[in-house]
């Protein structure tokens, strides 16, 4: 097949250019764990009222200084609906829905899962600055999908430890 | 004469009307018969601008409200009822009838005659009867589930069924494509495909490879569960399905825009066609990666390993190749005209261009668009960067540059090229036509850049207000939601630019001998014999295979896993 040249210089830069993305992309994944929240756990959409963990959403602190916390998004409510954090140190989210899908979109950071019914979405990030945040839901859930928001304080790492460490929030 | 004929219409006719009837002029003759070969395409034409018109007229509100800008009737339920029909009637409804009438006729034309038109036409009339059901469905209130219709959001069974027999219909037309292109190859043994059909018949095995995964969504899971026979569907797996489909479906609105780019601009502006032979290759590459590449609109799915993720990922990228080729292809041929036209030095050939002409400034606008757009498209399926940009309005940006520039804006240029050319009547309006893709692209630059900024900020797509009651970080991106809906009332003028120009060559058009439809000569010359990018078969089998190993483990694990199905919500 005839070629022109001009054009074969361009498809090899444009080869090298795609093979340049991907290797960028690879190297973050396979080096440090990059990658998009992909948890693999079920639940019964049914029993999320009643499941020990997500019928008393809140924050947990371990005693190795790692954090979880567990959000139950709702039509069109994120429980809880504010979420204290400390700076600098892995959070560890899980999350699910009872009803429809919901979006879990930290504004500002790079939180931004899908919440699914029967399913438990999980991912863990580090936040470095203290200060307060917005929780958006990002995927349409109903009428009022716009007003299903939700606040996250991270709070400064010199700071007193969150006054509990289970903070539940029942409606 | 009047005693020779009854009925009182006759009393309307005057004396110059009627001798037309009684002794039509070669001009009569000659619009008529070419009217009439091709009234198949018309009424499929006729359909896709229509559902344009309806889509655009919804959209001008929705870019207001999203600016908290106050409107009578403005409200929740008015909004994302209007979502859910703009994305139906512009992304589905518009786009495949547009394609299948561009289909048919460069099928035709290319092949020189349709077998099976009596199919095409039960097939037209199914898929128009569906999509007035889906349309009812969502305009009654009882669909309220945007276009991309994620279970548990439980619309009307109504709403699914139509949806259906529009892809039904669809695939009338895939199955007439591809039986007139089977008669053609055994009667013409060894001869390439015409170029202009040969990407119509990529566009046909696409759309079937695409439309296999959003049937076993619709029909195996969500018309039964609409229907109450069964009482729940799986979320992810019906997900898992759904773009299967979603992707190869921007890829059935491309590759059509890619031939009128490829095979009609170029002779329209006097140039040639830069490669025939890499147009082919073009072609077949998106048979091959357009489908298996779905999770790349899934990676914030839970329920699918991020190594499958990742493997989609990889494929997303390939996919990029053909459409850089066809960026250089394209400029050199339009490079080409400029010289051909008596353009020197570097850049002079540019001002050589016909820029007043409405089918070139769309082609080459779309271009620029989409060349933004593919960029930005890097970056949505780039594994972890797409984390920042998921769901925000950046994505609405995103595929306004793509779906809604690439393809819309190329459909309506060649809309001025093709309707002269079947009803015999020169384009009425001009200046309107001229301005009409100007006004299209600066509302672009408006309304799909600006949302690609208020992305980044962290907007979320799809909602009825920014404000988030007052939030410090929703103040930032106010003043920008107010530019974006400039853009739409920009983009809404030059829709109305463009309906009127076709309304005014329908109605008022000055009758002239319908101009010939004539294809980009490559540079080369045509190709003598058939080769491997002409083998269709071969290449949907490769496609199959690529289909499968992308999917087939995923897809059994997912199934095999513990899952507790969702019953339906209607939260609207």
């Amino acid at each position: 097949m005839k070629v022109d040249i001009y054009e074969r210089f361009w498809m090899w830069g444009a080869t090298v250019m795609i093979v340049g993305f991907l290797t960028a992309i690879v190297i973050a994944s396979v080096t440090q764990a990059v990658q998009p929240p992909s948890h693999m756990e079920t639940i019964d959409p049914a029993t999320v009222f009643t499941d020990s963990e997500f019928a008393n959403p809140g924050v947990t602190i371990h005693d190795d200084g790692s954090v979880t916390v567990v959000v139950r998004s709702e039509l069109y409510v994120f429980y809880p609906r504010t979420i204290r954090v400390p700076q600098g140190r892995p959070v560890t989210f899980r999350m699910t829905s009872p009803d429809v899908l919901h979006g879990f979109q930290i504004v500002g950071t790079n939180a931004n899962a899908t919440v699914v019914p029967g399913y438990v979405t999980e991912f863990m990030i580090t936040f470095h600055e203290p200060g307060e945040k917005l929780i958006v839901c990002n995927e349409y859930c109903g009428l009022s999908h716009h007003l299903m928001q939700g606040t996250l304080i991270v709070e400064p790492a010199g700071a007193a430890a969150p006054s509990s460490t289970t903070e539940a929030e029942t409606p | 004469m009047s005693h020779a004929v009854t009925g009182l219409e006759h009393e309307h006719l005057d004396a110059e009307t009627v001798g037309a009837l009684v002794n039509p002029s070669p001009l009569d003759i000659a619009r008529r018969d070419r009217f009439d070969r091709f009234r198949l395409e018309f009424h499929n034409f006729g359909i896709a601008i229509g559902a344009f018109g309806l889509g655009a007229a919804m959209a001008v509100m929705q870019s207001l409200s999203r600016a908290d800008i106050d409107l009578p009737f403005r409200s929740e339920k008015m909004y994302y009822l209007s979502v859910t029909a703009h994305g139906v009637l512009l992304a589905l409804v518009f786009t495949t009838f547009f394609i299948m009438g561009l289909g048919y006729l460069l099928a035709r034309l290319g092949f020189g005659k349709l077998e099976w038109e009596g199919l095409a036409w039960a097939s037209h009339w199914t898929a128009v009867f569906g999509s007035s059901m889906t349309a009812l469905a969502i305009l009654s209130g009882s669909s309220t589930v945007l276009y991309t219709f994620y279970p548990p959001l439980q619309a009307h069974w109504s709403f699914y069924v139509g949806a259906t027999l529009l892809i039904v219909g669809s695939w009338g037309f895939c199955a007439v494509l591809l039986r007139t292109f089977i008669v053609w190859k055994k009667e013409n043994p060894g001869v390439p495909t015409p170029l202009p059909a040969h990407g119509m018949v990529t566009s046909v095995i696409i759309w079937i490879l695409a439309t296999s995964g959003l049937a076993v969504e619709v029909v195996g899971m969500l018309i039964p569960w609409s229907l109450g026979l069964i009482d729940t569907v799986d979320p992810v797996v019906a997900r898992t399905w759904f773009w299967w489909f979603g992707h190869p479906l921007t890829y059935f609105w491309l590759v059509p825009a890619y031939v009128v780019w490829y095979t009609i601009m170029p002779r329209h502006i006097g140039g040639r066609l830069f490669s025939d032979h890499l147009t082919r290759v073009v072609f077949v590459l998106f048979i091959l990666f357009s489908t298996p590449v779905g999770f790349h609109h899934q990676f914030s799915d839970p329920g699918i390993d991020a190594k499958w993720k990742l493997l989609h990922t990889v494929t997303t990228y390939a996919v990029m190749f053909p459409s850089l080729v066809t960026a250089f292809t394209i400029t050199a041929s339009i490079e080409l005209a400029g010289r051909l036209r008596g353009g020197r030095g570097l850049f002079g050939w540019l001002r050589k261009l016909p820029w007043k002409d409405p089918l070139f400034a769309s082609v080459a606008l779309a271009m620029v668009t989409f060349g933004v757009g593919g960029f930005g498209g890097a970056i949505n399926a780039a594994f972890a960067m797409n984390t920042m940009v998921h769901n925000t309005a950046w994505i609405m940006g995103h595929f306004h540059l793509t779906v809604g520039t690439a393809t819309a804006l190329t459909f309506m240029g060649v809309s001025y090229w093709i309707l002269p050319r079947l009803i015999g009547r020169e384009l009425a309006f001009k200046p309107l036509a001229t301005l009409q893709p100007y006004l299209w692209f600066l509302g672009m630059i408006l309304f799909a850049v600006v949302n690609h900024v208020t992305g980044i900020m962290g907007m979320p797509r799809r909602v009825f207000s920014g404000q988030f009651q007052g939030s410090p970080v929703a103040d930032q991106w106010q003043g920008l939601t107010v530019l974006s809906a400039h853009g739409g009332i920009v983009l809404f003028v030059s829709s109305l630019f463009f309906l009127l120009v076709i309304l005014g060559t329908l109605m008022v058009g000055k009758k002239i001998e319908p101009p010939s439809f004539d294809f980009a000569i490559p540079v080369e010359g045509q190709p003598e014999r058939a080769g491997l990018w002409d083998r269709f078969g071969l290449w949907t089998v490769v496609a199959v295979v690529l289909i499968v190993m992308a999917y087939a483990y995923p897809i059994a694990h997912l199934y095999g896993m513990e899952r507790f199905g969702s019953v339906g919500f209607k939260p609207f």
